[in-house]
């Protein structure tokens, strides 16, 4: 129990906790598929079609696209970041305060690190579905290429991880639900709107686009809109390598943060 | 026969507080064994030492020769465990919350299926199915909580305070059950602060107070001891842990 290794701890077991919140998700489908499908055509009305009468045209990469085209990818990565952030972020916070679900499971074999690992990987699960979701109707509007474009998918299922990660970090800190407008205030809407989404970041100061590359979202945005205008190339490994080294980071501090909320 | 629990020299401290100050005891087989004591007396911190939800401080406590330390999910498949607070998964009806959490013991769903249909019927939970958590009344959530608690067919039993706070219909109910376990040969760890439920249901109990034991034996010895056989186990109590109110 005390068992500092973590992978020690996590079994096949977090499958089950895994089920457990997918089987929430369908009981309750519809307010769980309609955000991820509507909210992207909300973004194309409001910014492709409005701003986008403006901004006809945007420099990306040495070429010119379409302002509609250029924020499509990067919608994508926004809606994988929300959905699977929000899913353990608030999520999990009621689960352990309010609903005292994981008081109930932890007497069953389920370890600490099986219930806290599954409720990542059903954050993912969240991110991943919300992304590919997001994909479907920027494919339907015909913004995004392929086979390039079905990178999309894996890439969501690590980012999913990496940012459900970073949610349940932060339900593990906040005492009271309200302390989570902190984290969305000065981590996740920051991201919303400076990671390269909706505009690039090659013309910005140079301090700028240092502080970018810091955010995450930065580099699965590179890595979409890269997928979307089929421009992938060896540069973006350090993207990926970015995404892969903090997932696993995040992993291992948020599950060991929640811990120590869930057994004192 | 070697005892199914022991624990010795249990203890918790939470920061300054002593919740349980070292006490030991032992549960034999088949036995029904009480943990009486007022509220704050520490008998849900010993419940959750002992179904691994919260780390020890100090001592051990072992069920079946596995420690809590060492073998935590070995105990915790043959442990059936009702909560002092109400658990159940508010996000899935009756029936769903007895199939979910039959899958935490890698029980196949047609078995779980199977095990859920036979606890509904025996805890009189058939019309309530597909009904919503929230919607059940508090005898009725403690008794799916007793029912889930049996899906995994436990080895032990672990109640704690079953029947606070129920109305005297559905206290009656859970005692039949809980007899009704032990004329089956389950051995059962039950605190209540309930004296006439101790002495209607336990072969064996201890007092605690403070998170120390202070005095154990089964009913009728501690009547014989302190009063001399005249009076009931609830005057024993009295005497023991004082007439002053505690506030939780
Ligand atoms: N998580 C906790 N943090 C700090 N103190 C606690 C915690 N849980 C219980 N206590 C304290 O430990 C003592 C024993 O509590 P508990 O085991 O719940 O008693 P009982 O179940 O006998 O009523 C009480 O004084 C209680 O306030
Ligand atoms: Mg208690």
């Amino acid at each position: 129990m005390n068992n500092p290794c973590l992978l020690k701890n996590i079994s096949y077991r977090a499958w089950y906790m895994w089920r457990r919140n997918v089987d929430v998700s369908l009981v309750t489908w519809k307010t769980n598929v309609l955000p991820p499908l509507l909210e992207p055509v909300l973004y194309i009305l409001a910014f492709g079609i409005g701003l986008g009468a403006y901004v006809q045209q945007i420099s990306y990469a040495g070429q010119a696209y379409n302002y509609i085209a250029f924020m499509a990818p990067g919608m994508v990565a926004v809606g994988i970041m929300f959905h699977s952030t929000f899913d353990t972020m608030y999520g999990a916070f009621v689960r352990l305060r309010y609903q005292k679900t994981f008081d109930a499971i932890i007497t069953t074999p389920l370890s600490a690190e099986d219930i806290l690992a599954g409720e990542i990987l059903s954050g993912a699960t969240k991110g991943t579905f919300a992304g590919a979701a997001i994909l479907l109707i920027i494919t339907l509007f015909g913004l995004a290429a392929y086979p390039s474009s079905l990178v999309i998918l894996p890439l969501a299922a690590l980012a999913g991880v990496m940012f459900a990660s970073f949610g349940l970090y932060f339900a593990a800190l906040a005492p009271y639900i309200d302390n989570l407008n902190l984290p969305i205030f000065l981590f996740i809407n920051p991201m919303f709107l400076f990671s390269g989404t909706f505009f690039p970041l090659d013309g910005m100061p140079v301090w700028v686009r240092f502080a970018a590359n810091l955010l995450p979202l930065t580099h699965l945005v590179n890595l979409t809109r890269a997928a979307t205008f089929n421009r992938l190339h060896a540069g973006l490994l350090w993207d990926l390598l970015y995404i892969m080294v903090l997932t696993a980071v995040m992993a291992c501090i948020a599950i060991r943060k929640m811990k120590t909320r869930l057994i004192k | 026969m070697p005892p199914v629990i022991k624990a010795a020299g249990l203890r918790k401290n939470y920061d300054e507080l002593r919740a349980v100050d070292g006490i030991d005891f032992e549960i034999n087989r088949g036995e029904c064994f009480g943990l009486l004591g007022p509220n704050g007396a520490g008998k849900t911190t010993t419940v959750k030492m002992l179904t691994c939800a919260l780390p020890v401080s100090g001592g051990d406590i072992t069920v079946e020769g596995m420690s809590v330390n060492t073998d935590p999910r070995g105990i915790k498949y043959i442990l059936g465990v009702c909560p002092q607070d109400v658990n159940l998964d508010p996000d899935f009806s009756v029936l769903k919350n007895l199939i979910v959490y039959s899958r935490y013991f890698d029980i196949p769903y047609a078995e779980a299926r199977r095990r859920a249909e036979e606890l509904i019927e025996r805890f009189h939970l058939h019309d309530k199915l597909e009904r919503p958590i929230e919607d059940l009344s508090g005898g009725l959530k403690k008794r799916l909580l007793m029912a889930r608690a049996l899906i995994n067919r436990p080895k032990v039993l672990v109640l704690d305070e079953p029947t606070t706070g129920l109305d005297p219909q559905s206290r009656r109910q859970i005692w039949e059950e809980v007899r009704g376990m032990k004329s089956n040969g389950l051995t059962t760890l039950l605190t209540t602060h309930y004296i006439e439920e101790a002495e209607l249901l336990c072969d064996r109990l201890v007092i605690i107070d403070a998170g120390k034991i202070i005095e154990q034996g089964t009913p009728a010895q501690l009547i014989e001891k302190h009063l001399e056989g005249k009076g009931n186990l609830e005057d024993v109590f009295l005497k023991l842990t004082g007439k002053h109110l505690r506030d939780e």
